[in-house]
């Protein structure tokens, strides 16, 4: 059962290896995704309050959060989200090179909806966002509602 | 990479549900998923509450490392007790995975607004219900970095 209706991803992410990499497993894996790149914790505030050249910006059904970003931290911006009435019902996984025991529980002390470590090696880092779009994409019930204005 | 229940303890899973189908049909597809998982069953809200707080007849009741919760339950509703996991300290951390037939928008919205983890809708098909089972255990209990940290009681 595949989404009929394009379904928006912003991922938050400051490494351009890593950026191409996933996009190019998520083209793989459904070509339904569309994804949107925030290269640090600010723009990706930006872009979900729809500030500046954000105005348009789409709101997304899933965000992929890297923990380390340059301008403002992923525990901050993961903070801001689950802070915002608006916001809060949107699914943050947290996709991180980190496998501290500190950062897995204050992430989901943070509530977010769930922890992946990425992988070094590259298929297993294809494997990972394939089971992202089959879990999340595929599975999971998004909300649907997107407020008005 | 270290995985739970990989170094021979068991995988607790809590099951909150009141239909007893439902329940046998999640035991076997767990058992021919993944035959580490210890799956702890409470029918209804007031007995997932004491499991989790370890009160009465729970005393020793271990911290589950995955929650899966129906909405539509006796006596306290999936609703009021995910609104307990999320707001408890202790408790909060432990991903919470709503497993329900509603899929009304409302119940989606809601149980996002109270920090559920993820939204599962339970199919009626019996392969599909199975495999269902099987991805929960392929990304929750695989893929995914639960916390590690037990509650010393």
């Amino acid at each position: 059962m595949k989404p009929i209706f394009p379904t928006t991803l912003l991922l938050v992410e400051d490494s351009p290896g890593d950026v191409r990499l996933t996009q190019e497993a998520f083209r793989e894996a459904n070509q339904a995704v569309r994804l949107h790149v925030a290269w640090d914790g600010a723009e990706a505030m930006a872009f979900l309050n729809r500030q500046g050249a954000n105005i348009n910006a789409p709101r997304p059904d899933l965000i992929l959060l890297d923990l380390n970003l340059p301008k403002m931290d992923g525990r901050q911006v993961l903070a801001q989200i689950k802070e915002d009435a608006n916001l809060k019902t949107i699914p943050t996984v947290i996709l991180t090179t980190s496998v501290a025991e500190a950062d897995i529980d204050k992430s989901y002390r943070l509530q977010a909806n769930c922890y992946l470590n990425k992988p070094v090696e590259l298929e297993a880092f294809e494997a990972l966002v394939k089971s992202i779009n089959d879990f999340w994409l595929t599975r999971v019930k998004l909300p649907q509602q997107r407020p008005v204005g | 990479m270290k995985i739970i229940g990989g170094d021979g303890m068991p995988i607790e899973v809590l099951l909150v549900e009141d239909s007893p189908g439902d329940v046998r049909l999640t035991q076997e597809a767990f058992r021919d998923a993944n035959s580490s998982i210890h799956l702890s069953v409470a029918s209804d809200g007031v007995e997932a509450m004491a499991f989790l707080k370890h009160t009465g007849a729970h005393a020793n009741s271990p911290r589950p490392d995955l929650i899966l919760l129906d909405l539509n339950l006796p006596k306290m509703d999936g609703r009021e007790v995910l609104a307990h996991i999320k707001e408890n300290d202790e408790l909060k951390t432990i991903p919470t995975v709503i497993l329900t037939t509603s899929d009304a928008e409302s119940d989606i919205v809601k149980s996002y607004q109270l920090q559920a983890n993820c939204y599962l809708t339970k199919p009626v098909q019996l392969d599909a219900f199975e495999a269902l089972v099987k991805s929960i255990n392929d990304f929750w209990l695989t893929k995914a970095k639960l916390p590690q940290q037990r509650q010393t009681v």
